[in-house]
Protein backbone atom coordinates (compact mmCIF):
# COMPACT_ATOMS: atom_id res chain seq x y z
CA UNK A 1 0.00 0.00 0.00
CA UNK A 2 1.10 3.59 -0.66
CA UNK A 3 1.48 4.99 2.80
CA UNK A 4 0.66 8.47 4.00
CA UNK A 5 2.75 9.35 7.05
CA UNK A 6 2.14 11.45 10.11
CA UNK A 7 4.41 12.50 12.97
CA UNK A 8 3.44 11.58 16.49
CA UNK A 9 5.30 13.41 19.26
CA UNK A 10 5.11 11.44 22.49
CA UNK A 11 6.08 12.82 25.88
CA UNK A 12 8.30 10.08 27.24
CA UNK A 13 9.33 9.53 30.81
CA UNK A 14 11.46 6.60 31.88
CA UNK A 15 12.16 7.12 35.58
CA UNK A 16 15.37 5.06 35.47
CA UNK A 17 16.95 7.30 32.80
CA UNK A 18 14.96 10.58 32.43
CA UNK A 19 15.13 13.31 35.07
CA UNK A 20 12.19 15.07 33.44
CA UNK A 21 9.89 13.99 30.59
CA UNK A 22 11.25 14.42 27.05
CA UNK A 23 9.52 14.59 23.64
CA UNK A 24 10.22 11.88 21.13
CA UNK A 25 8.88 11.84 17.57
CA UNK A 26 7.78 8.85 15.51
CA UNK A 27 6.67 8.72 11.86
CA UNK A 28 3.63 6.51 11.53
CA UNK A 29 1.67 5.40 8.44
CA UNK A 30 -2.00 6.20 8.67
CA UNK A 31 -5.32 5.94 6.91
CA UNK A 32 -8.79 7.38 7.46
CA UNK A 33 -9.53 4.88 10.21
CA UNK A 34 -6.22 5.02 12.12
CA UNK A 35 -6.90 5.88 15.75
CA UNK A 36 -4.19 7.32 17.98
CA UNK A 37 -4.28 4.04 19.89
CA UNK A 38 -3.65 2.09 16.69
CA UNK A 39 -0.73 4.40 15.94
CA UNK A 40 0.72 3.84 19.42
CA UNK A 41 0.41 0.10 18.93
CA UNK A 42 2.19 0.47 15.58
CA UNK A 43 5.02 2.31 17.34
CA UNK A 44 5.25 -0.36 20.02
CA UNK A 45 5.16 -3.26 17.57
CA UNK A 46 7.27 -1.84 14.73
CA UNK A 47 9.39 1.09 15.94
CA UNK A 48 10.05 1.17 19.67
CA UNK A 49 9.07 -1.62 22.03
CA UNK A 50 9.96 0.45 25.08
CA UNK A 51 6.95 2.80 24.77
CA UNK A 52 4.48 2.25 27.63
CA UNK A 53 0.75 2.98 27.57
CA UNK A 54 -2.47 1.45 28.89
CA UNK A 55 -5.24 0.14 26.68
CA UNK A 56 -7.73 -2.63 26.43
CA UNK A 57 -11.04 -2.53 24.59
CA UNK A 58 -10.41 -0.23 21.58
CA UNK A 59 -14.06 0.86 21.67
CA UNK A 60 -14.38 3.61 24.27
CA UNK A 61 -15.87 1.53 27.06
CA UNK A 62 -12.97 0.26 29.19
CA UNK A 63 -11.65 3.75 30.02
CA UNK A 64 -7.98 2.69 29.97
CA UNK A 65 -6.46 4.75 27.17
CA UNK A 66 -7.09 8.31 28.36
CA UNK A 67 -4.28 10.72 27.43
CA UNK A 68 -3.67 14.28 26.27
CA UNK A 69 -3.95 14.22 22.48
CA UNK A 70 -3.27 17.54 20.80
CA UNK A 71 -3.35 19.01 24.31
CA UNK A 72 -6.90 17.84 25.10
CA UNK A 73 -7.90 14.92 27.33
CA UNK A 74 -9.21 12.19 25.06
CA UNK A 75 -9.47 8.42 24.72
CA UNK A 76 -6.75 7.32 22.29
CA UNK A 77 -9.16 4.81 20.74
CA UNK A 78 -11.68 7.57 20.01
CA UNK A 79 -9.22 10.12 18.54
CA UNK A 80 -8.14 9.78 14.92
CA UNK A 81 -4.98 10.88 13.14
CA UNK A 82 -7.05 12.20 10.20
CA UNK A 83 -8.27 15.06 12.45
CA UNK A 84 -4.77 16.47 12.97
CA UNK A 85 -2.38 18.25 10.64
CA UNK A 86 0.95 16.56 9.92
CA UNK A 87 1.94 16.35 13.61
CA UNK A 88 0.07 15.45 16.79
CA UNK A 89 1.28 15.51 20.39
CA UNK A 90 0.49 12.72 22.82
CA UNK A 91 1.11 13.14 26.53
CA UNK A 92 0.08 11.39 29.73
CA UNK A 93 -3.19 12.61 31.30
CA UNK A 94 -2.68 16.03 32.90
CA UNK A 95 -2.95 16.46 36.69
CA UNK A 96 -1.95 12.84 37.32
CA UNK A 97 1.63 11.95 38.26
CA UNK A 98 3.39 10.19 35.37
CA UNK A 99 4.39 6.62 36.27
CA UNK A 100 6.08 5.96 32.92
CA UNK A 101 5.57 7.43 29.42
CA UNK A 102 1.78 7.58 28.91
CA UNK A 103 0.97 5.60 32.05
CA UNK A 104 -0.21 7.66 35.03
CA UNK A 105 -0.50 6.91 38.75
CA UNK A 106 -4.20 6.28 39.37
CA UNK A 107 -4.00 5.56 43.12
CA UNK A 108 -5.29 8.94 44.29
CA UNK A 109 -8.16 8.76 41.81
CA UNK A 110 -9.15 5.24 42.85
CA UNK A 111 -8.97 6.28 46.50
CA UNK A 112 -11.41 9.15 45.79
CA UNK A 113 -13.80 6.80 44.00
CA UNK A 114 -13.78 4.49 47.03
CA UNK A 115 -14.37 7.36 49.43
CA UNK A 116 -17.78 8.26 48.00
CA UNK A 117 -19.15 4.77 48.91
CA UNK A 118 -20.08 3.97 45.31
CA UNK A 119 -22.52 1.16 46.10
CA UNK A 120 -26.15 0.91 47.14
CA UNK A 121 -26.69 1.50 50.82
CA UNK A 122 -30.25 0.16 51.06
CA UNK A 123 -32.92 2.48 52.39
CA UNK A 124 -34.47 -0.48 54.19
CA UNK A 125 -32.81 -3.82 54.82
CA UNK A 126 -34.66 -6.76 53.37
CA UNK A 127 -33.84 -10.44 53.17
CA UNK A 128 -33.43 -12.18 49.79
CA UNK A 129 -36.75 -14.00 50.11
CA UNK A 130 -38.54 -10.66 50.27
CA UNK A 131 -37.54 -10.16 46.63
CA UNK A 132 -35.67 -7.51 44.67
CA UNK A 133 -35.57 -3.79 45.26
CA UNK A 134 -37.85 -2.59 42.51
CA UNK A 135 -37.38 0.54 40.45
CA UNK A 136 -39.42 2.17 37.69
CA UNK A 137 -37.86 3.35 34.40
CA UNK A 138 -38.61 6.95 35.47
CA UNK A 139 -36.67 6.43 38.71
CA UNK A 140 -33.76 4.92 36.81
CA UNK A 141 -33.79 7.81 34.33
CA UNK A 142 -32.87 10.20 37.16
CA UNK A 143 -29.40 8.71 37.62
CA UNK A 144 -28.76 6.74 34.39
CA UNK A 145 -26.64 9.53 32.91
CA UNK A 146 -24.23 9.46 35.89
CA UNK A 147 -24.05 5.66 35.75
CA UNK A 148 -22.42 5.97 32.32
CA UNK A 149 -19.04 6.90 33.84
CA UNK A 150 -16.19 4.58 32.77
CA UNK A 151 -13.62 6.03 35.24
CA UNK A 152 -11.31 7.05 32.42
CA UNK A 153 -10.01 10.11 34.29
CA UNK A 154 -10.43 12.57 31.40
CA UNK A 155 -12.46 14.93 33.60
CA UNK A 156 -9.62 15.05 36.14
CA UNK A 157 -7.18 15.95 33.39
CA UNK A 158 -9.65 18.68 32.32
CA UNK A 159 -10.10 20.12 35.81
CA UNK A 160 -7.57 22.81 36.79
CA UNK A 161 -8.83 22.71 40.37
CA UNK A 162 -7.75 19.05 40.61
CA UNK A 163 -4.33 20.10 39.33
CA UNK A 164 -4.12 22.99 41.79
CA UNK A 165 -5.40 21.00 44.76
CA UNK A 166 -4.84 17.24 44.41
CA UNK A 167 -6.98 16.67 47.53
CA UNK A 168 -10.12 17.88 45.73
CA UNK A 169 -12.52 14.95 45.37
CA UNK A 170 -12.92 15.90 41.71
CA UNK A 171 -15.61 15.66 39.02
CA UNK A 172 -15.68 11.90 38.39
CA UNK A 173 -15.97 10.82 42.02
CA UNK A 174 -18.71 13.39 42.67
CA UNK A 175 -20.61 12.25 39.56
CA UNK A 176 -20.38 8.69 40.90
CA UNK A 177 -21.57 9.89 44.31
CA UNK A 178 -24.50 11.62 42.66
CA UNK A 179 -25.35 8.45 40.74
CA UNK A 180 -25.97 6.64 44.06
CA UNK A 181 -27.61 9.58 45.82
CA UNK A 182 -30.18 9.81 43.01
CA UNK A 183 -30.96 6.08 43.10
CA UNK A 184 -34.42 5.44 44.58
CA UNK A 185 -33.12 2.24 46.25
CA UNK A 186 -30.28 4.06 48.01
CA UNK A 187 -30.42 5.59 51.48
CA UNK A 188 -26.78 6.65 51.82
CA UNK A 189 -27.10 10.34 50.97
CA UNK A 190 -26.51 11.49 54.56
CA UNK A 191 -23.40 9.33 54.89
CA UNK A 192 -21.95 10.83 51.72
CA UNK A 193 -22.84 14.40 52.65
CA UNK A 194 -19.78 14.87 54.88
CA UNK A 195 -17.52 14.52 51.83
CA UNK A 196 -19.56 16.99 49.78
CA UNK A 197 -19.45 19.53 52.61
CA UNK A 198 -15.78 19.05 53.44
CA UNK A 199 -12.92 21.32 52.48
CA UNK A 200 -11.92 18.68 49.89
CA UNK A 201 -15.52 18.70 48.60
CA UNK A 202 -17.60 20.51 45.99
CA UNK A 203 -16.56 24.07 46.80
CA UNK A 204 -13.14 23.57 45.19
CA UNK A 205 -15.04 23.71 41.90
CA UNK A 206 -15.17 27.10 40.15
CA UNK A 207 -17.54 25.95 37.39
CA UNK A 208 -14.92 25.83 34.65
CA UNK A 209 -17.09 23.19 32.96
CA UNK A 210 -14.30 21.65 30.87
CA UNK A 211 -14.81 18.27 32.62
CA UNK A 212 -18.21 17.92 30.99
CA UNK A 213 -16.87 19.05 27.61
CA UNK A 214 -14.26 16.28 27.48
CA UNK A 215 -16.36 13.46 28.98
CA UNK A 216 -16.57 10.70 26.35
CA UNK A 217 -19.78 9.36 27.89
CA UNK A 218 -21.84 12.58 28.25
CA UNK A 219 -21.99 12.11 32.02
CA UNK A 220 -21.86 15.89 32.73
CA UNK A 221 -19.86 15.69 35.98
CA UNK A 222 -19.87 19.51 36.26
CA UNK A 223 -23.59 19.34 36.83
CA UNK A 224 -23.23 16.69 39.55
CA UNK A 225 -20.69 18.90 41.35
CA UNK A 226 -22.68 22.12 41.06
CA UNK A 227 -26.01 20.59 42.06
CA UNK A 228 -24.27 19.41 45.21
CA UNK A 229 -23.09 22.93 46.01
CA UNK A 230 -26.73 23.84 46.54
CA UNK A 231 -27.28 20.61 48.52
CA UNK A 232 -24.30 21.46 50.69
CA UNK A 233 -25.47 25.05 51.24
CA UNK A 234 -28.87 23.72 52.32
CA UNK A 235 -27.16 21.28 54.67
CA UNK A 236 -24.95 24.06 56.03
CA UNK A 237 -27.83 26.27 57.10
CA UNK A 238 -30.52 23.74 57.94
CA UNK A 239 -28.39 21.30 59.92
CA UNK A 240 -29.32 23.17 63.10
CA UNK A 241 -33.02 22.57 62.46
CA UNK A 242 -32.74 18.80 62.21
CA UNK A 243 -34.01 16.86 65.20
CA UNK A 244 -31.02 14.54 65.79
CA UNK A 245 -27.46 14.42 64.43
CA UNK A 246 -27.24 12.05 61.49
CA UNK A 247 -24.62 9.34 61.21
CA UNK A 248 -21.56 10.42 59.25
CA UNK A 249 -22.15 14.11 59.75
CA UNK A 250 -18.89 15.96 60.23
CA UNK A 251 -17.90 18.04 63.18
CA UNK B 1 14.65 -1.84 44.90
CA UNK B 2 11.81 0.02 43.28
CA UNK B 3 12.65 2.22 40.30
CA UNK B 4 9.33 4.06 40.71
CA UNK B 5 9.72 7.82 40.64
CA UNK B 6 6.35 9.35 39.65
CA UNK B 7 6.78 12.70 37.93
CA UNK B 8 4.38 15.51 38.86
CA UNK B 9 4.08 18.16 36.16
CA UNK B 10 3.95 21.81 37.26
CA UNK B 11 0.72 23.82 36.93
CA UNK B 12 2.38 27.10 35.94
CA UNK B 13 0.52 28.82 33.15
CA UNK B 14 -2.17 26.10 32.94
CA UNK B 15 -4.74 28.67 31.78
CA UNK B 16 -2.79 29.23 28.55
CA UNK B 17 -3.03 25.52 27.73
CA UNK B 18 -6.44 25.59 26.07
CA UNK B 19 -8.73 28.24 24.51
CA UNK B 20 -11.43 26.96 26.85
CA UNK B 21 -9.32 27.98 29.87
CA UNK B 22 -8.50 31.38 28.35
CA UNK B 23 -12.22 32.10 27.98
CA UNK B 24 -12.76 30.91 31.57
CA UNK B 25 -10.10 33.27 32.93
CA UNK B 26 -11.55 36.11 30.83
CA UNK B 27 -15.07 35.70 32.20
CA UNK B 28 -13.76 35.28 35.75
CA UNK B 29 -11.92 38.57 35.17
CA UNK B 30 -15.22 40.42 34.72
CA UNK B 31 -15.41 40.34 38.54
CA UNK B 32 -12.84 43.15 38.62
CA UNK B 33 -15.27 45.35 36.69
CA UNK B 34 -18.24 44.36 38.85
CA UNK B 35 -16.08 45.41 41.81
CA UNK B 36 -15.19 48.73 40.13
CA UNK B 37 -18.85 49.47 39.46
CA UNK B 38 -19.79 48.66 43.08
CA UNK B 39 -17.01 51.01 44.19
CA UNK B 40 -18.28 53.71 41.83
CA UNK B 41 -21.82 53.41 43.16
CA UNK B 42 -20.49 53.50 46.72
CA UNK B 43 -18.53 56.67 45.91
CA UNK B 44 -21.72 58.15 44.45
CA UNK B 45 -23.67 57.36 47.62
CA UNK B 46 -20.99 58.97 49.79
CA UNK B 47 -20.97 62.03 47.55
CA UNK B 48 -24.75 62.18 47.85
CA UNK B 49 -24.49 61.99 51.63
CA UNK B 50 -21.74 64.66 51.73
CA UNK B 51 -23.82 67.32 49.97
CA UNK B 52 -24.49 69.14 46.74
CA UNK B 53 -20.87 70.07 45.90
CA UNK B 54 -19.59 66.53 46.37
CA UNK B 55 -22.43 65.17 44.23
CA UNK B 56 -21.62 67.69 41.49
CA UNK B 57 -18.06 66.35 41.53
CA UNK B 58 -19.33 62.78 41.16
CA UNK B 59 -21.66 63.76 38.31
CA UNK B 60 -18.75 65.57 36.62
CA UNK B 61 -16.68 62.35 36.82
CA UNK B 62 -19.48 60.38 35.14
CA UNK B 63 -19.68 62.95 32.31
CA UNK B 64 -15.91 63.35 31.86
CA UNK B 65 -14.04 61.60 29.04
CA UNK B 66 -12.07 59.28 31.38
CA UNK B 67 -15.33 58.54 33.21
CA UNK B 68 -17.10 57.66 29.98
CA UNK B 69 -14.21 55.46 28.77
CA UNK B 70 -13.90 53.56 32.07
CA UNK B 71 -17.67 53.10 32.28
CA UNK B 72 -17.89 51.95 28.66
CA UNK B 73 -15.38 49.24 29.58
CA UNK B 74 -17.38 48.36 32.71
CA UNK B 75 -20.56 48.20 30.60
CA UNK B 76 -18.94 45.86 28.07
CA UNK B 77 -17.55 43.61 30.82
CA UNK B 78 -20.89 43.44 32.64
CA UNK B 79 -22.56 42.42 29.39
CA UNK B 80 -19.89 39.72 28.95
CA UNK B 81 -20.43 38.65 32.56
CA UNK B 82 -24.17 38.29 31.93
CA UNK B 83 -23.79 36.35 28.70
CA UNK B 84 -21.11 33.99 30.09
CA UNK B 85 -23.16 33.54 33.30
CA UNK B 86 -26.13 32.21 31.36
CA UNK B 87 -24.01 30.15 28.99
CA UNK B 88 -22.61 28.08 31.92
CA UNK B 89 -26.00 27.91 33.64
CA UNK B 90 -26.92 24.48 32.18
CA UNK B 91 -23.88 23.10 34.07
CA UNK B 92 -24.66 24.84 37.36
CA UNK B 93 -28.45 24.54 37.56
CA UNK B 94 -30.12 21.36 38.81
CA UNK B 95 -31.69 19.44 35.90
CA UNK B 96 -35.03 21.01 34.93
CA UNK B 97 -37.82 18.67 33.91
CA UNK B 98 -40.96 19.71 32.10
CA UNK B 99 -43.61 17.03 31.57
CA UNK B 100 -41.15 14.31 32.62
CA UNK B 101 -38.62 15.40 29.97
CA UNK B 102 -35.31 16.99 30.72
CA UNK B 103 -34.99 20.51 29.34
CA UNK B 104 -32.01 20.88 26.97
CA UNK B 105 -29.02 22.96 28.07
CA UNK B 106 -29.36 25.28 25.10
CA UNK B 107 -32.96 26.03 26.14
CA UNK B 108 -31.84 26.92 29.68
CA UNK B 109 -29.21 29.31 28.30
CA UNK B 110 -31.72 30.84 25.89
CA UNK B 111 -34.25 31.43 28.69
CA UNK B 112 -31.50 32.98 30.84
CA UNK B 113 -30.33 35.30 28.07
CA UNK B 114 -33.93 36.27 27.33
CA UNK B 115 -34.52 37.14 31.00
CA UNK B 116 -31.34 39.24 30.94
CA UNK B 117 -32.75 41.15 27.98
CA UNK B 118 -36.19 41.59 29.56
CA UNK B 119 -34.75 42.66 32.94
CA UNK B 120 -32.36 45.13 31.28
CA UNK B 121 -35.11 46.72 29.20
CA UNK B 122 -37.31 46.89 32.31
CA UNK B 123 -34.59 48.63 34.35
CA UNK B 124 -33.75 51.16 31.62
CA UNK B 125 -37.47 51.72 30.99
CA UNK B 126 -38.24 52.16 34.67
CA UNK B 127 -35.54 54.77 35.25
CA UNK B 128 -36.39 56.61 32.01
CA UNK B 129 -40.05 56.78 33.05
CA UNK B 130 -39.05 57.90 36.53
CA UNK B 131 -36.77 60.64 35.15
CA UNK B 132 -39.10 61.87 32.43
CA UNK B 133 -42.29 61.45 34.48
CA UNK B 134 -40.72 63.43 37.33
CA UNK B 135 -40.40 66.39 35.00
CA UNK B 136 -44.15 66.26 34.26
CA UNK C 1 -7.87 11.91 56.52
CA UNK C 2 -10.56 12.55 59.14
CA UNK C 3 -9.22 16.03 59.91
CA UNK C 4 -9.48 16.81 56.19
CA UNK C 5 -13.21 16.29 56.47
CA UNK C 6 -13.55 19.63 58.16
CA UNK C 7 -16.75 21.29 57.01
CA UNK C 8 -16.12 24.09 54.56
CA UNK C 9 -17.57 27.53 55.28
CA UNK C 10 -17.80 28.26 51.58
CA UNK C 11 -21.63 27.99 51.40
CA UNK C 12 -21.96 31.43 53.02
CA UNK C 13 -19.68 33.11 50.50
CA UNK C 14 -20.83 30.98 47.59
CA UNK C 15 -24.48 31.96 48.12
CA UNK C 16 -23.54 35.66 48.26
CA UNK C 17 -21.39 35.18 45.15
CA UNK C 18 -24.23 33.45 43.33
CA UNK C 19 -26.87 36.00 44.32
CA UNK C 20 -24.63 38.91 43.31
CA UNK C 21 -23.62 37.18 40.08
CA UNK C 22 -27.22 36.56 39.11
CA UNK C 23 -28.21 40.15 39.89
CA UNK C 24 -25.20 41.55 38.00
CA UNK C 25 -25.95 39.26 35.04
CA UNK C 26 -29.59 40.34 34.88
CA UNK C 27 -29.34 44.10 35.43
CA UNK C 28 -25.67 45.08 35.93
CA UNK C 29 -25.09 46.33 32.40
CA UNK C 30 -28.46 48.12 32.40
CA UNK C 31 -27.53 49.96 35.62
CA UNK C 32 -24.24 51.20 34.17
CA UNK C 33 -26.18 52.34 31.12
CA UNK C 34 -28.76 54.21 33.20
CA UNK C 35 -26.22 55.87 35.49
CA UNK C 36 -23.65 56.87 32.88
CA UNK C 37 -25.02 56.80 29.34
CA UNK C 38 -28.77 57.48 29.46
CA UNK C 39 -28.33 61.25 29.93
CA UNK C 40 -25.60 61.81 27.27
CA UNK C 41 -27.66 59.74 24.82
CA UNK C 42 -30.72 61.88 25.46
CA UNK C 43 -32.88 59.10 26.97
CA UNK C 44 -33.15 61.07 30.19
CA UNK C 45 -33.15 64.81 30.92
CA UNK C 46 -29.98 66.08 32.62
CA UNK C 47 -32.02 66.84 35.77
CA UNK C 48 -32.42 63.06 36.26
CA UNK C 49 -28.91 63.04 37.75
CA UNK C 50 -29.32 66.30 39.65
CA UNK C 51 -28.60 66.39 43.39
CA UNK C 52 -32.30 66.77 44.17
CA UNK C 53 -33.51 63.79 42.14
CA UNK C 54 -30.63 61.51 43.22
CA UNK C 55 -31.35 62.48 46.81
CA UNK C 56 -35.07 61.81 46.35
CA UNK C 57 -34.28 58.32 45.02
CA UNK C 58 -31.88 57.47 47.87
CA UNK C 59 -34.24 58.87 50.51
CA UNK C 60 -37.06 56.63 49.37
CA UNK C 61 -37.25 53.40 51.41
CA UNK C 62 -37.52 51.18 48.34
CA UNK C 63 -34.67 53.11 46.72
CA UNK C 64 -32.55 52.46 49.81
CA UNK C 65 -33.28 48.73 49.75
CA UNK C 66 -32.47 48.58 46.04
CA UNK C 67 -29.18 50.45 46.44
CA UNK C 68 -28.16 48.36 49.44
CA UNK C 69 -28.89 45.04 47.74
CA UNK C 70 -27.17 45.97 44.47
CA UNK C 71 -24.00 47.54 45.84
CA UNK C 72 -23.36 45.04 48.64
CA UNK C 73 -24.11 41.93 46.55
CA UNK C 74 -21.90 43.21 43.71
CA UNK C 75 -19.06 43.53 46.25
CA UNK C 76 -19.60 40.00 47.60
CA UNK C 77 -19.84 38.54 44.10
CA UNK C 78 -16.68 40.28 42.92
CA UNK C 79 -14.40 39.53 45.88
CA UNK C 80 -15.33 35.83 45.90
CA UNK C 81 -14.52 35.47 42.22
CA UNK C 82 -11.33 37.51 42.50
CA UNK C 83 -10.21 35.41 45.48
CA UNK C 84 -10.64 32.20 43.49
CA UNK C 85 -8.94 33.74 40.44
CA UNK C 86 -5.89 34.48 42.58
CA UNK C 87 -5.83 30.78 43.47
CA UNK C 88 -6.14 29.97 39.75
CA UNK C 89 -3.17 32.22 39.03
CA UNK C 90 -1.09 30.30 41.56
CA UNK C 91 -1.37 32.80 44.41
CA UNK C 92 -2.61 30.52 47.14
CA UNK C 93 -3.71 33.02 49.70
CA UNK C 94 -3.88 31.98 53.31
CA UNK C 95 -6.20 32.84 56.15
CA UNK C 96 -4.94 36.43 56.37
CA UNK C 97 -5.59 37.18 52.69
CA UNK C 98 -9.00 35.55 52.99
CA UNK C 99 -9.87 37.87 55.88
CA UNK C 100 -8.61 40.87 53.91
CA UNK C 101 -10.54 40.00 50.72
CA UNK C 102 -13.86 39.11 52.32
CA UNK C 103 -13.33 41.80 54.94
CA UNK C 104 -13.23 44.37 52.13
CA UNK C 105 -16.68 43.22 50.99
CA UNK C 106 -17.94 43.50 54.55
CA UNK C 107 -16.42 46.99 54.79
CA UNK C 108 -18.11 47.91 51.50
CA UNK C 109 -21.45 46.64 52.82
CA UNK C 110 -21.10 48.67 56.04
CA UNK C 111 -20.04 51.75 54.05
CA UNK C 112 -23.23 51.46 51.98
CA UNK C 113 -25.35 51.19 55.12
CA UNK C 114 -23.62 54.20 56.64
CA UNK C 115 -23.97 56.33 53.50
CA UNK C 116 -27.67 55.44 53.22
CA UNK C 117 -28.14 56.28 56.92
CA UNK C 118 -26.40 59.63 56.47
CA UNK C 119 -28.62 60.44 53.50
CA UNK C 120 -31.58 59.82 55.76
CA UNK C 121 -35.25 59.76 54.90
Amino acid sequence: MTEKMKTIAVLRYRPEQDDTPVWQEYAVPYGDDTSVLAALNYIKDELDGTLSFRWSCRQAICGSCGMMIGGKPQLACKAFLRDYPERVTVEALAHFPIERDLVVVMDGFIDKLEKVKPYLIPREKRSPDEGEYLQTPEEMDLYAQFAGCINCGLCYAACPQVGLNPDFLGPGAIALLQRYNLDSRDGGTDERMALINAELGVFNCTAVGFCSEVCPKMVDPANAVNVNKMNSARDYFFRFLRPSPKQGGCR
Amino acid sequence: MSKRRPYVRPMDGWFKRDPFFIEYMAHEGTAVFVWLFALEMLAGLWALAAGEAAWAGFAAWLASLPGLVVNALILAMLLYHGVSWFLIMPRTLPPVRVGGRRVAGSTISAVGLASMLVASVAVVGFFCLLANGGQG
Amino acid sequence: MSDRLKRSNEPVFWLLFGAGGMLAALIGAALVFVLVFAVPLGLMPAEALSYASARAFAENALGKVFLFVVVSLFFWHAVHRIFHSLHDLGIHAGRGARLLVYGSALAGTLAVVLALALIGA
